[in-house]
């Protein structure tokens, strides 16, 4: 069969990807720069092709609490926002983590604090990355950098959600979501019969109490201090674990005397820079993480005895250093260089800050 | 020879026990509260529709908030306010499914006032239980969306000031004006007339989702919180009817035109 071949925006990737992926639901709230992915799935209507639910909720809140509800009853389903609509599902993704309930957000980032501008960022990296709400939780990061990840990572997301039993996190931002190639487009997965989410989940999801087993509860609440740590040693083993799913890409890394590290957008633009430096014979590799958490801390450190220093080129104020400078642990010169507020570096920018911050400096 | 407690408990002398869909875990309520009567007239509804397989429930913070510990049916747990939002998706994710949600007032008409409003206005086919008793009960006692004119409590110690506090909110009278809602009544259960009324009416509420009609079921009971409002059951039973009844009259709101 002839590949499918599409020009989308990355929203809309997103949007295609969950209908082809055999999601169950969406529960969205409009913010830009994210609205396609409510938009297409409205325009592409799914609940008429797969039976899949899409539902403009009242409020990101509402949205998130959404996902929750349908992901314990062991459903495949999703929101979609930009950074302060994230900030208002926090409270939701807790729960999902506490829970231990699978879901996906994704998060086409927009600069902040506050309502900060619509323009494209990698501000929430720390918010993603981290847990992003109260407690000890982490979320499955995944960092598109083509519209054709932001297609193929929604599948990839929801098998790590379910995997571990774990919010996944789709970490994106204003350009990718915006920006238009061309997607090859995989065959629709057909969406789970209530059988086969039965066999899979009757053993936790809410679907029904049957005289065969004990009821099923969704909680994230212990009143004793001692039954909630063994909650907290479970799921942090459980987040130990996903170091085996690490992703991420090397390019020009062979020979390369220099390193970027970046990811999602930035990661493009450092490829031009990695140009115009070979054009000036300097050998600089990028490596970039295509999981966020878990991070590639080996991968990183396979390549220390090789580089003599490295950028961390990121739209922020320099977030994702930390987790290089504690996977370098000071054995070579670690450096950030970004823009903040929604501005977009050039490669030239981000050769120059090489060749100041790293190779001269 | 003198009477032992195991020449009581015979078969011949029970004339009543435990529903079968309530776990045998001890209620968590204060004596003299009205939540464990509504648990028991919820889960004789599910048992005697023979749905307990099909029926999901979501309790979130509140008093309540344990409830998956007395009902014996599948629960989720929600964020405080967040419940009709979960039951939003639970319903139409699995359509055949009996879904409610067991909200309080401060988690029903303040913090979560906007998923309220929201899953009514859409006509989730959902159930929505409502115990409406004019305080925080859980947290020990503050002043709810529902508190009474001059009522006090722990954060308005004297007494509800309409001026700076605001009025009671009256959700229920809110949700009955919404196209969506399709049953919106308003009970109590410190009476066995009038705790049969509540059975009945949750049992219509799962009557309209089983045969798809199309809105949300709201039921508010207007109950009583003996601990919180520092009196003891009786008294604040009778509290309840002299204060409470003529703010949030008993009665049907909305019934279905059939």
């Amino acid at each position: 069969m002839a590949k499918e071949l599409r020009l989308m925006k990355g929203n809309e990737a997103v949007a295609e990807g969950a209908i082809r992926s055999g999601a169950d639901g969406y529960f969205g709230y409009p913010i830009t720069p994210q609205s396609e992915v409510l938009e297409h799935l409205m325009m592409e209507k799914p609940y008429e092709k797969t039976g899949m639910v899409v539902l403009q909720a009242e409020s990101e809140l509402a949205a998130i609490n959404m996902v929750y509800g349908g992901g314990a009853a062991g459903k495949k389903v999703m929101t979609s926002s930009s950074s302060p609509g994230i900030s208002l599902k926090q409270e939701g993704i807790s729960y999902m983590a506490g829970a231990e309930i699978p879901g996906l957000i994704v998060n086409v980032v927009r600069a902040g604090p506050g309502l900060g501008t619509i323009q494209p960022s990698q501000s929430d990296y720390f918010q993603a990355t981290k847990g992003g709400g109260h407690g000890d939780y982490r979320l499955f990061v995944l960092a598109p950098a083509s519209v054709q990840e932001m297609f193929d990572f929604v599948k990839l997301a929801f098998d790590f959600a379910f995997k571990y039993r774990n919010p996944a996190m789709i970490l994106s931002d204003g350009v990718i979501g915006q920006m238009m190639e061309k997607v090859e487009l995989s065959d629709y997965i057909p969406r789970w019969t209530d059988e086969e989410i039965s066999k899979m989940s009757s053993s936790w999801a809410t679907i029904g109490k049957t005289p065969d087993r004990e009821r099923n509860i969704i909680t994230s609440l212990s009143l004793n201090p001692n039954d909630q740590e063994v909650v907290n040693i479970r799921i942090q083993a459980k987040y130990e674990k996903m170091q085996n799913d690490v992703m991420f890409e090397k390019i020009n890394c062979d020979d390369a005397d220099y390193l970027f590290i970046a990811f999602g957008f930035s990661s493009r633009i450092c490829q031009k820079s990695i140009d115009l430096a070979c054009a000036e014979g300097i050998k600089v590799g990028l490596l970039r993480p295509i999981t966020l958490y878990p991070f590639p801390t080996k991968a990183i450190q396979q390549m220390l005895g090789q580089v003599k220093g490295i950028l961390s080129v990121e739209m922020n104020a320099g977030q994702m250093i930390e987790d290089i400078k504690l996977a370098v642990e000071g054995k070579v010169k670690v450096e950030h260089y970004g823009r903040m507020g929604g501005v977009i570096p050039s490669p030239v920018e981000v050769f120059d800050a090489l060749k100041q911050k790293i190779i001269g400096g | 020879m003198a009477i032992t407690k195991e020449d009581i408990i015979k078969k011949e002398n029970l004339v009543y026990s435990r529903t079968k869909l309530l776990t045998e875990a001890p209620l968590s309520y204060c004596p003299g509260c009205g939540h464990g009567t509504v648990h028991r007239m919820l889960m004789e509804v599910v048992e005697e529709m023979g749905i307990q397989s099909e029926t999901v429930g979501i309790a979130p913070v509140g008093c309540s908030v344990l409830a998956y510990d007395f009902m014996d049916i599948d629960m989720q747990q929600a964020a405080h306010g967040r419940a009709p939002a979960l039951a939003t998706a639970l319903k139409r994710l699995m359509p055949n499914k009996y879904i409610f949600s067991y909200q309080g007032d401060g988690d029903l008409a303040a913090i979560g006032t906007a998923e309220t409003i929201h899953a009514a206005n859409r006509g989730e086919n959902i159930l929505v239980v409502f115990v409406n008793n004019g305080i925080y009960g859980m947290t020990g006692g503050q002043m709810a969306p529902t508190t009474l004119p001059g009522m006090k409590s722990s954060t308005c110690p004297y007494g509800r000031d309409v001026e700076t506090m605001g009025n009671p909110l009256k959700i229920t009278e809110l949700v009955a004006q919404l196209p969506g809602a399709y049953y919106v009544t308003r009970q109590a259960v410190h009476t066995p007339a009038n705790v049969r009324k509540t059975k009945k009416a949750l049992r219509k509420a799962l009557e309209y989702q089983r045969d798809k009609k199309r809105g949300l079921s709201f039921v508010e009971v207007v109950s009583n919180c003996n601990s919180g409002w520092k009196m003891t059951p009786v008294e604040a039973n009778q509290w309840m009817v002299e204060n409470m009844f003529p703010f949030y009259p008993l009665g049907d709101l909305k019934v279905p035109e059939e």
